[in-house]
């Protein structure tokens, strides 16, 4: 015990350790920091996010990870006092170029929050709000077989196929978030952002929701915050771990959980804080 | 003793109640070891003995108040000779008012009847005595009440609970004095208008084309048919009250969407308070603003096209009295709009909407039955308003749908039937209470529906 504590990374030391970067990465983050107004809030942080990967992001509450996260589709950007500096490229397009643009950017890099949000609509207007602003369909039945097929994707068709026209705010929390999953790929991005998103949901929820980050692997790259370390390790591929705004650790999440490197982070996963 | 001095002797005594029971609550505490041993802290034993004090003295007080001069009266009555006191029921009220000034010391023209002078120093005698038994007993009482209350506090006394219990009881009595002068209101106007159908049929009233509200002194006078239909009274109403919206829905829901969606922290609070002081202008100066300036722009604008416009016209009402709601309307939709949580509009721009998008696909939606709920509160305030349409819309009861012309409303015809020396028992005056019911029936309803609507969008989040 005392021999393997020593060869951990000393708490001081908060240069990030692990694999950080991989080859011909979707995503690369490099120098990013983030402040709210005066407070510093991401240091430093430089992170790749590989192709069709699930990247989970852990760390204690108001580590950063959530707020690192709406970086990489701009959502800062609705909040006055934040500012974002480094380089986060998409498919080596700078992110934060001033001609990008962030309607399209969205479009592309999808997002999920922590509290399912359906807007105030039926089931189907919910699903079908992205693909009409974005004009992606040209006539009713091609917007109805995208809303079935983001439905379907989503893993909610069978259930709510018979009742389109009913508001969104009447189903269950589970299917909640899925719909807004549903919402989410009725776009057609290529990545999608997850904020703690079974944070408000029960067992059962989680294991439907987490079933389905599994298979929507396959066509998307996911990158996950996360307060259940459980979870990371059941879904990801990479897990990343913050602490206090600085990008402690990155792994190969069944490397990561068994074998740490950094003292801060093996004191995380074995529950000394969090 | 006159009232007001025994009201203020009232209120000393209270204080010094409140005084007494707090230092004999702390006695309390100081004697059974600690102050923690008293069930409230010492202030709420002082409160207490304060109310036990004041409280049943103000409530005689109250009492004497109403019933002491109808007492007095009846006694004065009673020592004056027979044949005054057989006088029909107007001409004893005149002479019991004689009574009164004389007693209050006015004089008036001539040497006064020698019956009157001794009624009335039988009255000031009266005076004098009422207002010494009154302040008599009221201090007796609430220096007993106050001792009663001061020997009743012991450390286990629930003085906390029961100071609860009675501020509710003062809570509710105000709430009720709101409901009943409301009640009052509507049962005046409800029996004056109840005259007036007797007169009038109600379905000339409410079906009537002609409003000419002149009836005949005279049996021989021309040129006053006296015609009671309240068709074009209300169409005039309506007329303005349309206009008003048309100005004020969407200029105050724009700036409203402008406030809470895009405008920055600064604009925001620069911009809101100089809006709302619109809401700050009296009505009287929106008044001749729109009769001075905005109603002869108007004609003569008209007069540069070709068209006859009358110097005083529904749209220079209108318009104005569509600017006095922008206001109310843009704080309205401005709270509702903030209302809709943040998440949705994070939903909204995740998916790569514009602001534009979010506020018309999103936001308007949701917030919708809110504004809707705000608009009728503000049609029932343009239907109600009065100072406006009295200064820039006319006179002429003209059943029309041109907005060039004058046109009259329901509040103008209540002023001009009520203003000056009236009797109150022609059609003429009774009628102004009958539209006066009829233009309460109208803003209730929309009230009741807003607030309906209000109040079914308020469940939506919680």
């Amino acid at each position: 015990m005392v021999e393997k504590k020593s060869q951990l990374i000393s708490v001081d030391d908060r240069k990030t350790v692990g694999q950080q970067f991989v080859e011909n990465p979707r995503m690369t983050c490099r120098d990013v920091n983030v402040y709210y107004g005066d407070k510093h809030a991401v240091h430093d942080v430089s992170i790749d996010i590989a192709r069709n990967e699930v990247l989970a992001m852990i760390g204690p509450s108001g580590c950063g990870k959530s707020t690192f996260l709406r970086c990489l589709n701009r959502m800062n950007d609705t909040i006055d006092i934040c500012r974002v500096t480094g380089e986060i490229t998409l498919d080596d397009n700078d992110i934060y170029a001033k001609n990008i643009d962030i309607v399209s950017l969205r479009a592309l890099v999808g997002m999920v929050f922590q509290k399912p949000n359906p807007f105030p609509k039926s089931i189907y207007d919910n699903v079908a709000y992205g693909p009409t602003i974005h004009g992606l369909t040209e006539s009713k039945s091609d917007l109805d077989g995208i809303v079935e097929n983001s439905l379907v994707k989503a893993g909610l068709w069978d259930e709510v196929k018979d009742r389109l026209d009913q508001p969104g705010t009447g189903l269950s929390g589970g299917q909640q978030q899925r719909l807004c999953i549903a919402r989410a790929i009725a776009v057609e991005p290529e990545l999608i952002l997850m904020d703690e998103p079974c944070s408000a949901l029960d067992p059962i929820a989680t294991a439907k929701i987490e079933e389905l980050i599994a298979e929507l692997r396959e066509q998307y790259t996911i990158v996950i915050v996360t307060h259940n370390m459980q979870q990371a390790a059941r879904v990801s591929q990479r897990t990343a771990y913050f602490h206090l705004g600085d990008l402690i650790e990155v792994g190969y999440t069944d490397r990561l959980f068994t074998t740490p490197r950094h003292q801060l982070t093996e004191d995380y996963i074995t529950g000394r804080f969090g | 003793m006159s009232s007001s001095l025994l009201l203020i002797v009232l209120l000393g005594l209270s204080a010094v109640a409140f005084h007494l029971g707090r230092r004999r609550a702390i006695a309390l505490g100081r004697a059974s070891g600690s102050s923690r041993s008293l069930h409230s802290r010492p202030v709420y034993y002082g409160t207490l003995t304060a109310l036990w004090c004041g409280l049943p003295a103000l409530f005689i007080f109250a009492l004497w108040q109403a019933l002491e001069s109808n007492i007095m009266v009846r006694l004065t009555i009673s020592t004056l000779p027979e044949q005054i006191r057989s006088l029909p029921a107007a001409g004893l009220g005149l002479v019991i008012n004689d009574i009164k000034n004389l007693a209050a010391g006015s004089s008036f023209g001539g040497i006064p009847d020698p019956v009157i002078e001794a009624a009335a120093d039988y009255y000031r005698h009266l005076q004098e005595l009422g207002g010494l038994l009154k302040g008599g007993t009221l201090t007796v009482l609430s220096l007993v009440a106050m001792v009663f209350g001061l020997s009743r506090l012991t450390p286990k006394l629930r003085a906390r609970n029961q100071v609860e219990a009675l501020v509710k009881v003062l809570l509710i009595i105000c709430s009720t004095m709101a409901i009943l002068t409301t009640i009052g209101i509507v049962l005046s106007v409800l029996f004056e208008a109840l005259r007036f159908f007797q007169k009038v049929p109600l379905t000339d009233f409410l079906f009537g084309l002609e409003w000419s509200p002149q009836t005949a002194i005279r049996t021989d006078q021309v040129g006053s048919s006296g015609a009671f239909g309240a068709v074009p009274v209300f169409a005039g109403t309506l007329m303005i009250s349309a206009l008003a919206m048309l100005v004020a829905v969407p200029i105050g829901l724009m700036s409203a969407i402008y406030l809470a969606e895009y405008a920055g922290k600064k604009v925001r609070a620069v911009a809101k308070p100089l809006i709302e002081i619109l809401a700050g202008v009296p009505t009287v100066v929106y008044g001749f603003f729109a009769a001075l300036v905005v109603a002869p722009f108007i004609r003569d604008l008209g007069a540069h096209l070709g068209i006859s416009v009358s110097s005083e016209s529904a749209l220079a009402a209108g318009l104005i009295m569509g600017i006095m709601i922008i206001p109310f309307i843009m704080s309205i939709s401005d709270d509702v709009i903030n209302a809709v949580p943040q998440t949705l509009r994070d939903g909204s721009y995740a998916l790569g909407a514009t602001k534009n998008e979010t506020v018309r696909r999103v936001l308007l939606p949701a917030a919708l039955p809110g504004i809707v709920g705000g608009v009728l509160l503000a049609v029932s305030r343009a239907i109600g308003e009065t100072m406006i349409v009295v200064m820039a819309a006319g006179l002429s009861a003209k059943l029309t749908a041109n907005p060039l012309q004058a046109v009259t409303t329901v509040t103008v015809q209540i002023v001009t039937l009520l203003v000056g020396d009236q009797e109150f028992d022609s059609p003429k005056t009774l009628a102004a209470f009958a539209l006066g019911l009829l233009l309460f029936l109208i803003t209730l309803l929309l009230n009741v529906t807003a607030l309906y609507i209000v109040r079914k969008y308020r469940e939506q989040y919680e």
